[in-house]
């Protein structure tokens, strides 16, 4: 298999949000990954430890406290506004909340349509033509242009609103936690739409989320994160099979298993203690408080980001 | 039970039918009106507000007399076949001076209300929308307005102005929309961080896009609703103004003006008084009680 092009690029990338009176929200704190063309790369961790920010980052909603997001060689971060309208068409999100992601006053035509019209792609008949094939694409018929989102189920509205962000057709999705608001036959069916429509139109995806299970169906590489860093970065299959961290140990081994005799027997790693503040965090490691085998060392340094094998990444002093 | 293969047969799934919607389509506005024709008493405060606008009209016009001609002869008539509602000191018909006043109070109602109510909801939403310093600048203007007595306000800008109808509207105005600006301010607080927004900026929308088309349609109901209670406080208003001797200039009249020349008359002909306190009463309450029935019609969360 060709090595396949990097499509875009996290440098060092920090998100610091002022929260008041001196104290600094550190949401994301200075991660580094790579997504290439066509593949697919999963985020996890639990909430609040940063992956949507890092996701709307990335696509420009946020600005970024420092690092650069490199996209087509060029830092997305300092784009002038016609190419920051470009980079616009290039990528895309797919919101959390289906009830939270489609304007109630306006018809789901026009949400659909929305991206056409800014960026003046077809009018008139074509551009009715083009959302009756988008709803098409994604399940959805004609019929339904000219009705209300009130009127659509969780898993039909965030079919809408895959649709919506295919209408300019992108290259890159960052998929913000798509799946968690539905119920889990509804999961599934919209996941493998994802992965239907990758296959189909060659999209990159970057996908956040915390059902682990899911993120090893659809992810080809799996990014760990941990109170705004990242912790460990491998395949999915070697993540799954041999996790080097202690904080993804813990995770995996919460994925309960769909088999009674196993799941009797299971060893769990139970995590102790809350996550800390992200507000003004302590120096070393962001795991130590909860980490079974903290050392001295990791109360000191901030463990390294660094490969441990051939595409695995892992920050860990003990590792 | 004995349940056997023979007994089931294979039907499939439909997909075409698992995707139909059967509710009829709605949009937001039909869907509010339904609501508000369930509520009696906003429907009849609906229809007195309707009454009384087209009767300023065509009230005038089933009588043969007008507004402003005196009839010294026929003063302080009660009211009668001949005059319905009788006439003042000046021998002027009160029915016609009734409506000549509608017309002129609900005029200054409704377009002090408008034009605070646009003001107002531009100043809010681009405070809100934009935020940081300018946002910072707007809100401590605004505070300082609303921390002055608006009589105060009013007053002095009526005094400079001088009186007449234009006056009263704009010095109204000038302290009506701070209201709304802080309303609509806080809706585009909370608004802008819905992931609506953001899906739309994401696609490359401008800030007047996302003000005008996501941000604005969705305050709209919070808007109307705080509206319809601006126009009897504009009303309420006017009356004042002229009450003191401020406001519309006569021969015209409002219906402020006809409660105070009525006090003048308060003990030997108390329908001077009464008929015109009971039109500006009627209309405040019918506007505050179609306000309280939009207000649940617009919410989405009382949707059924």
């Amino acid at each position: 298999m060709a090595e396949k092009k990097t499509l875009i690029e996290v440098k060092n990338l920090k998100k610091y949000f002022n929260v008041g009176s001196g104290a600094i929200l550190k949401a994301v704190d200075d991660i580094s990954f790579a997504i290439k063309e066509g593949e697919t790369l999963g985020l996890v961790g639990e909430s609040g430890c940063g992956k949507s920010t890092t996701g709307r980052t990335i696509i420009r909603l946020y600005e970024a406290t420092g690092g650069e997001v490199i996209y087509n060689g060029k830092n997305i971060h300092g784009l002038n506004k016609a190419e920051a309208k470009e980079f616009t068409k290039q990528a895309q999100m797919i919101f959390q909340d289906p009830y939270a992601s489609l304007n109630p006053r306006i018809t789901v035509g026009d949400i659909v349509g929305e991206g056409i019209d800014i960026h003046n792609l077809y009018s008139g008949k074509q551009r009715t033509e083009k959302i009756y094939e988008l709803l098409n694409t994604v399940g959805l018929n004609k019929e339904h242009a000219s009705r209300f989102p009130h009127e659509f189920s969780g898993g039909q509205r965030q079919r809408i609103g895959i649709a919506r962000s295919l209408a300019i057709e992108p290259k890159f999705i960052v998929c913000d936690e798509p799946i968690s608001a539905l119920d889990v036959s509804i999961q599934a069916q919209v996941v493998n739409l994802l992965i239907k429509l990758q296959r189909e139109l060659g999209l990159t995806y970057l996908f956040i989320a915390h059902d682990l299970s899911m993120v090893k169906h659809i992810s080809d590489r799996v990014g760990v994160m941990y109170l705004g860093t990242m912790v460990e970065m491998a395949s999915s299959e070697e993540l799954y099979m041999n996790p080097l961290h202690p904080y993804t140990q813990a995770l995996l081994s919460a994925i309960p298993i769909a088999d009674p005799h196993v799941e009797k027997s299971r060893q769990r790693v139970l995590l102790e203690g809350d996550v800390p503040s992200p507000i003004n965090p302590p120096p070393g490691c962001r795991f130590k408080a909860r980490c079974r085998y903290a050392k001295d060392i990791c109360s000191q340094e901030m463990p390294a980001f660094r490969e441990i094998s051939k595409d695995h990444f892992v920050a860990c002093h003990i590792v | 039970m004995d349940l056997r293969q023979e007994q089931f047969k294979h039907i499939g799934i439909n997909e075409e039918k698992s995707q139909q919607i059967i509710r009829p389509s709605m949009t937001y506005w039909q869907d509010a009106w339904r609501r508000l024709k369930k509520n009696p008493v906003a429907m009849i405060s609906l229809f007195l507000i309707v009454i009384f606008a087209i009767m300023s009209f065509v009230g005038p016009m089933l009588t043969p007399y007008d507004y402003f001609t005196n009839d010294l002869m026929n003063g302080d008539k009660t009211p009668s076949m001949k005059h319905w509602f009788g006439t003042d000191g000046l021998g002027r018909d009160l029915w016609e001076r009734v409506w000549a006043g509608a017309k002129i109070s609900l005029f200054i109602g409704v377009v002090t209300a408008f034009v605070s109510g646009v003001v107002g909801t531009l100043v809010g939403g681009v405070s809100g929308f934009f935020g940081g310093k300018l946002d910072m600048f707007i809100m401590r203007a605004i505070d300082v307005l609303i921390a002055l007595p608006s009589l105060i306000i009013t007053l002095l800008i009526m005094l400079y102005l001088g009186s007449g109808l234009v006056p009263i509207i704009i010095a109204l105005a000038i302290t009506g929309w701070l209201g709304l600006a802080r309303l609509v301010r806080g809706q585009v607080l909370a608004l802008k961080e819905q992931e609506f927004v953001l899906a739309a900026r994401t696609l490359g929308a401008s800030s007047s896009r996302l003000i005008l088309k996501h941000l604005i349609p969705n305050t709209l109901g919070v808007i109307i609703v705080s509206l319809t209670f601006a126009i009897p406080a504009a009303i309420f208003s006017e009356a004042f103004l002229s009450f003191i001797g401020l406001g519309i200039q006569p021969p015209q009249t409002s219906w402020g003006q006809l409660a105070s020349l009525g006090i003048a008359a308060m003990q030997s002909y108390p329908y001077q008084l009464i008929i015109p306190s009971i039109f500006i009463s009627l209309t405040m309450l019918s506007l505050q009680l179609l306000g309280d029935g939009l207000r649940d019609a617009l919410d989405p969360r009382l949707r059924k």
